[in-house]
């Protein structure tokens, strides 16, 4: 829907106003920015991933598993949190070179999980044949280990360049111009709908050559492992002498990408006092975060269903086009969903602008992929062979459906609902254009007071978000491990 | 003068012995096979010979220069040594080609030619170098593994149960392969196995490994008919063992009186028979139950009744309780052709082929 939307306001808008909208100086400012940030995050971010990696996976190093946690307990922190605590640390910071640091730091998380499930499950005999073929410890790595993570480092990638795209709060406050931040400003502003819109339109198309350019170079080349039996554990590599600059690394990075944040939020804590948690604001802001979380949650995994259904007891070609639809509708920037919605809305909907219900659509559209995923897996774990033994014993389909499968399915249908409503607690860019006024979420209550670099009153929002995250962060962890068949 | 040699080799996994004081030395270009259980130890051998793990003590020399030699070691891949793991561990991003290159410099302008004749060694199709390894079957995977490993013409090949996961038919046809072509080439071989039928029938030199020590190496001849112990004995195949009184190089025993092959031994002894010195002729005969047992031209021969048959094919199982003892606990496990079974209760007359062999260890 979004994507028709860019079409038609394209028809709409005119083809010379258009042309002249986006072949201008400061779309190209734009476009240099973006792509910088792009570029130079990612070969950074794939850098601290595989390192990480390598020496929690493969090294011997002292407290692996802590270190291993360490290294995607940054995830738990919202990326507008990573850089609110840098700004405080270093007021100064700002432009792409803070744009490159934060966003390594906020996201690398995404490509260590990939890349350590993936050397975790690589078969070490490959490794012990390259190196009875007379290659060196080094050439091992490069030739057998690295080509095949790259599966793990394309997908890893794909989730870091769509995050870079779509955060707005994290560049705002760092003063980094990115398509996102200068969409939201227009529209703020402004309100200059076409303009606001043809930057969309230019969005969309990063996103989506983003994924093109994941889809060729991703391959249809298989890494599975050849072969039957279970490989063999890995012998850790003795780091010996090496062993103290190695600890430096995680250290370094544990360091800049928790300890900023964690003492930040500490030190502001400790400043506001009992002051900043006073008064029904905060409250306030739970419960509607609450509400809007939950609501959004139950729409979506509801939504969902129909389709984790089809895709688990039918699959088929139409279905997997309309599924894969759904992912890269969910892949879109939540602004370029809002702007759409706002605009929809405005013309053909008037009475339904900024209410609540616009707010969940576009819930809906963001969330839909989380949800489905985790309904699909829930829903594989009640196969079709048990509601037909329930049929055969004399049970009606609705029965054995209600009997069976719904209650083999819900605690997976619970998680996704959760993970859903953490997303939701934690959406600020959507919340923003799309909220009735009045609104008050903690995302957005965190983001007024920084705006009036009240950074105190903002601590105590930040921590409730960071610790509405934990167990999203905790639950990944612990599924790329199960992953990995450990 | 061998080859290659290992003294003394000795590895611990904490408080698991997996190594004990091991010996081996190997000629240049034979074939020994390392067999025994799973967990005994073999391939840890291996993988210490190959350089993917360290031992604790001893020595390994390959052609008079040493490889391992207390805390020296010369990592993997300065060693020379070919090695095929139990899956072939193809590289799964690189097509049948590349991976057999593997080993070959890249650059090299004799590298395609290379490739092709080794693919045309291990008997493969040339269509297939620019497929992918997983579009190949199990075995044509392991020959592209051997391929691999046989590019940089090793010294030495060291092949990891590479026969395990494929089926029967399969695995006589590929083993044949292997040998003959690591024999043409002139490579030593050591084969880890837990298969002793493919131990016997593949190596010049068989190693019997059990707990971490090499119990018994010699030729495969050798270790059948004359095996150190009882656990030996069944490991190699299966034995008919029997207490027995031995004398003057004849044993006293349930079956008669048989030639011995250690002549020197006195009092009581363990004998071992293989299943195919017996051979059952059916004899509905009533034979005087009192004649005893008497050494005829061509064997000795005792008397006996059947109670058990199992029907197993070609070669079928009969169980037969010697008439000689009555009341004898265990029956006779005989092989016999399934052409002329006979039935259950039917007297047979059993004739013992060759000599019997009589345990080193003491009677338990």
């Amino acid at each position: 829907m979004p994507l028709a939307f860019v079409v038609w306001i394209t028809f709409q808008t005119g083809w010379d106003t258009v042309v002249e909208l986006v072949f201008r100086r400061r779309v190209g400012e734009l476009l240099v920015n973006t792509l910088l940030l792009v570029l130079l995050t990612l070969p950074l971010s794939i850098l601290v991933a595989v390192t990480l990696a390598w020496l929690t996976e493969r090294s011997d190093l002292p407290g692996r598993r802590f270190w291993a946690w360490l290294a995607v307990a940054p995830l738990a922190v919202p990326a507008f949190v990573h850089s609110y605590a840098w700004v405080t640390v270093a007021p100064g910071l700002h432009g792409l070179a803070a744009a490159v640091l934060v966003s390594v730091l906020a996201y690398s998380p995404f490509l260590y999980l990939p890349v350590a499930a993936q050397l975790r499950r690589l078969d070490p005999t490959m490794e012990d044949v390259a190196a009875s073929l007379g290659h060196g410890p080094w050439r091992v790595f490069l030739t057998v280990v690295l080509p095949q993570l790259r599966l793990a480092v394309c997908g890893g990638s794909l989730l870091i360049g769509l995050h870079l795209l779509a955060e707005y709060g994290l560049y705002v406050m760092i003063q980094f111009d990115t398509f996102t931040t200068a969409i939201v400003d227009q529209f703020q502003s402004a309100y200059n709908g076409p303009a606001a819109n043809m930057l969309a339109g230019v969005l969309v198309l990063l996103c989506m050559g983003l994924m093109g350019g994941e889809v060729l170079l991703r391959g249809h080349e298989r890494y599975a492992r050849v072969g039957s039996g279970a490989a063999r554990r890995a012998a850790p590599v003795e780091l010996g002498r090496a062993t103290l600059p190695c600890l430096l690394i995680p250290l370094l990075f544990a360091a800049l990408s928790l300890g900023v944040p964690l003492l930040t939020l500490g030190r502001w804590l400790a400043i506001g006092g009992s002051r900043i948690w006073q008064g029904a604001d905060i409250g306030g802001a739970i419960v509607q975060t609450v509400a809007l979380a939950l609501a959004g949650a139950l729409l979506t995994t509801l939504a969902a269903a129909p389709m984790a259904w089809l895709s688990v007891r039918a699959p088929g070609r139409l279905q997997r086009l309309l599924e894969a639809c759904h992912y890269y509708v969910g892949s879109l920037p939540g602004v370029v969903v809002a702007l759409s919605l706002v605009t929809i809305t405005v013309r053909v909907a008037l009475p339904l602008y900024q209410t609540v219900g616009t707010v969940l659509l576009a819930y809906l559209l963001l969330f839909l992929p989380r949800a489905l995923v985790g309904l699909r897996a829930s829903l594989a774990q009640a196969p079709v062979e048990l509601e037909r033994a329930a049929m055969a014993l004399g049970r009606t389909p609705l029965q054995a459906v209600r009997q069976i499968t719904f209650r083999l399915a819900a605690p997976g249908a619970a998680a996704s609902m959760a993970m859903v409503a953490l997303g939701i607690t934690n959406e600020l860019t959507a919340t923003l254009m799309l909220a009735p006024s009045g609104t008050r979420t903690l995302a957005t209550e965190f983001w007024s007071l920084t705006s009036e670099i009240d950074y105190a009153g903002a601590a105590p929002y930040a921590v409730m978000m960071v610790a509405a995250s934990l167990p999203m962060t905790i639950l990944l962890h612990i599924q790329s491990k199960r992953a990995a068949g450990r | 003068m061998s080859f290659l040699q290992v003294q003394g080799l000795g590895k611990r996994y904490g408080n698991a012995v997996a190594l004990e004081d091991v010996d081996l030395s190997v000629h240049a270009g034979s074939r020994t096979a390392i067999v025994g259980r799973s967990g005994s130890g073999k391939t840890t051998l291996l993988r210490i010979v190959a350089g993917f793990e360290s031992a604790d003590s001893g020595r390994i020399l390959l052609d008079g220069h040493p490889l391992v030699d207390g805390a020296g070691i010369v990592p993997a891949h300065r060693r020379g040594i070919g090695y095929v793991p139990q899956d072939g561990a193809l590289f799964p991003h690189l097509s049948i080609a590349d991976n057999i290159g593997f080993g070959l410099e890249r650059g090299d302008a004799g590298r395609r030619s290379r490739i092709l004749e080794l693919l045309d060694a291990v008997e493969l199709d040339p269509q297939m170098l620019e497929r992918r390894p997983h579009e190949l079957s199990g075995g044509q995977q392991q020959r592209v593994a051997l391929a691999r490993a046989l590019a940089r013409k090793p010294a030495l090949m060291l092949l990891d149960e590479p026969f395990s996961a494929l089926d029967t038919g399969l695995r006589d046809s590929l083993r044949r392969t292997v040998a003959r072509v690591l024999c043409e080439a002139g490579i030593a071989t050591i084969l880890v196995t837990h298969d002793q039928a493919e131990a016997l029938s593949f190596a010049d030199q068989v190693a019997v490994m059990r707990e971490g020590r090499l119990t018994q190496v010699g030729s495969p001849q050798e270790l059948y008919r004359r095996p150190r112990d009882r656990e030996t004995a069944a490991f190699l195949g299966d034995a008919i063992i029997l207490p027995a009184d031995v004398e003057n190089g004849w044993a006293s025993c349930s079956l008669g009186r048989l030639a011995v092959s250690a002549g020197s031994r006195r009092g009581a002894a363990e004998i071992m028979l293989r299943p195919e010195q017996l051979r059952l002729v059916v004899d509905d005969r009533d034979a005087p139950p009192n004649v005893p047992p008497n050494a005829g031209e061509s064997g000795v021969e005792s008397w006996g009744r059947v109670i058990d048959v199992e029907f197993g094919g070609s070669v079928c199982k009969v169980a037969v309780a010697l008439g000689t003892v009555p009341g004898q606990r265990n029956p006779l496990l005989l092989r016999h052709s399934s052409l002329d079974l006979p039935r259950i209760g039917s007297r047979v007359r059993i004739h013992v082929e060759g000599e019997a062999h009589i345990f080193d260890t003491p009677l338990r």
